[in-house]
Formats: structure tokens, sequence, C-alpha cells
């Protein structure tokens, strides 16, 4: 897991303008990132992340989903254009867990928000 | 202070799609009892872990959590092909894990550390043929 940030304020709706993304399930996107980090090992997600944190991922299943509810994570953002499936979307809805999707590879993205949470400061 | 508590859950193994249920089962489960957030977080993390092992490489296995004053305490057992060499296991990195395995995310030899690390009490016993059994202990859950 690329190392985690802490952001002073980012909302969703920053992220994703920031990152050109589609929002694929989440209705309060005024919910504030407490920090970032990208992955696609998801032990790594479970051993390093804090509560709060956007996770940015090139993998998509629905065991992303399920680490996003355990590990507190605000949500998640699939990179490089991939599109979770149905049985993925459904589980983030049920679980409540913002779903986001940018064309973007993995490092632009973070780039982008690094970025950005640096000029906010 | 929690009352007492003990639920016990079954985990099929290779049935990928459910894998995790059970984890974000006993996070609700302890969530509702009003203990921390971050203990539930901990406990949440080695709880999925596990599980994952198990659906990943048992053919079933029963997860049991019990909840006393001090501690929060799971219980993991599978009928599973066992570990030859629980040391090497339990080193960072190491793993016996298929490409279908990594490909969800798991299997890169993260998940016994991982649970270790973030237990404040862990056991592991396993033989080849007789299955693996963990009890991992989170203490001072107030």
């Amino acid at each position: 897991m690329a190392s985690a940030m802490s952001l002073k304020s980012i909302t969703l709706a920053e992220v994703r303008n920031i990152l050109g993304a589609e929002v694929l399930n989440g209705d309060d996107l005024s919910i504030k990132v407490a920090a970032v980090g990208a992955a696609d090992l998801l032990s790594d997600v479970l051993a390093t992340s804090k509560s709060g944190t956007l996770l940015l991922t090139g993998l998509v299943s629905t065991q992303v989903i399920r680490t996003a509810i355990v590990a507190d994570l605000c949500g998640v953002v699939f990179v490089r254009g991939k599109k979770p499936g149905d049985e993925i979307l459904a589980l983030a809805k049920e679980s409540r867990i913002p779903v986001l999707a940018t064309p973007l590879k993995m490092f632009e993205a973070a780039g982008r928000l690094y970025m950005a949470i640096n000029e906010s400061r | 202070m929690p009352e007492a508590f003990e639920s016990v859950y079954q985990v099929l193994g290779k049935d990928f799609s459910n894998a995790g249920r059970v984890s974000t089962s006993i996070k609700d489960t302890l969530k509702r009892m009003g203990i921390s957030p971050a203990v539930v977080r901990r406990v949440a993390i080695v709880s999925y872990e596990a599980e994952m092992n198990l659906v990943m490489y048992a053919t079933r296995g029963k997860m049991s959590l019990s909840v006393s004053r001090d501690a929060v305490t799971l219980h993991v057992d599978d009928e599973g092909p066992g570990i030859p060499d629980v040391s090497l296991a339990m080193q960072e990195g190491y793993s016996t894990a298929t490409a279908e395995m990594r490909e969800m995310g798991f299997g890169a030899g993260m998940g016994l550390p991982n649970i270790r690390k973030n237990a404040d009490e862990f056991d592991i016993s396993s033989g080849v043929g007789r299955g693996t059994k963990l009890i991992i202990r989170v203490t001072q859950i107030v």
C-alpha cells in the first residue's frame, strides 16, 4: 500500500471532480476523506490503512467492498476505467460504501489527489 | 460494559462470493454491543483474514466469537489440509496461494502475520491432515 496521507479537508465530491470520476454508489458526497491509500493487495489495506481512508485500487472483486466494510474505509475508487459488476455494486449499496470509477491510471489518480491535498493545506 | 456473549458461525471453503460475510456480521454484532470502534475494527480485521484463509484453503470450518468483560476472543477451527511448517507460514510473504486467490487481493503471505500483529494474544496449532486451529484474543475492550 502506498503511504497513507493525512488530509486537511477534501470531500468525495472534490475527489470526483479531481479524478473525473463517475459515482457508481453513494448519495452523500460531502463525506470527508481522512486519508488516501493506493493498493491492489487487500491484506496490505487491512494491515496498514487507518479508518476513514479512501482506497484507490485496480482490483475488482467483492472482497474490495468487504475490505472497505471491515476496515471502516470512507470509499473506494476503481482506477484504469475498471467497472465493478452488479454483485459488487449491490454489496456496496447494501453496506453504504461509496464507489467511484475513474479512467485514470493508479499513478496519475494518486498523484492528482496528492497535489490537491497539498494545495488545500 | 458488554454482556457475556457467544456465537458460532459456519464457513464453507471455496465459497468466494460469501467470503467475508461472517466477519462483517461479527463486526455488526460487536458494534451493537457498544464496543469501541477501534476494538471492533481490530477484531473485524483479524476475523476477515482468518475467514479468507479458511475459504481459500479449507473444506469447511467454524468461527466462534465470545465476548467477556475484558476480551473478545475468536476461535477458528477448520477442516483443511493443515500447515506442514507453521513457523514458515508465520513469515511475511511466505505463501502457497494459487493465482485465483491472488487475483482476489489475498494470498500474498500476509494473512497470519497480520492476524498476529492485530491480536493481543494469538495461538496457532496445525498439522497435516488435521486442520488448523487459531485462538485470537483482543483485550482491553472498553
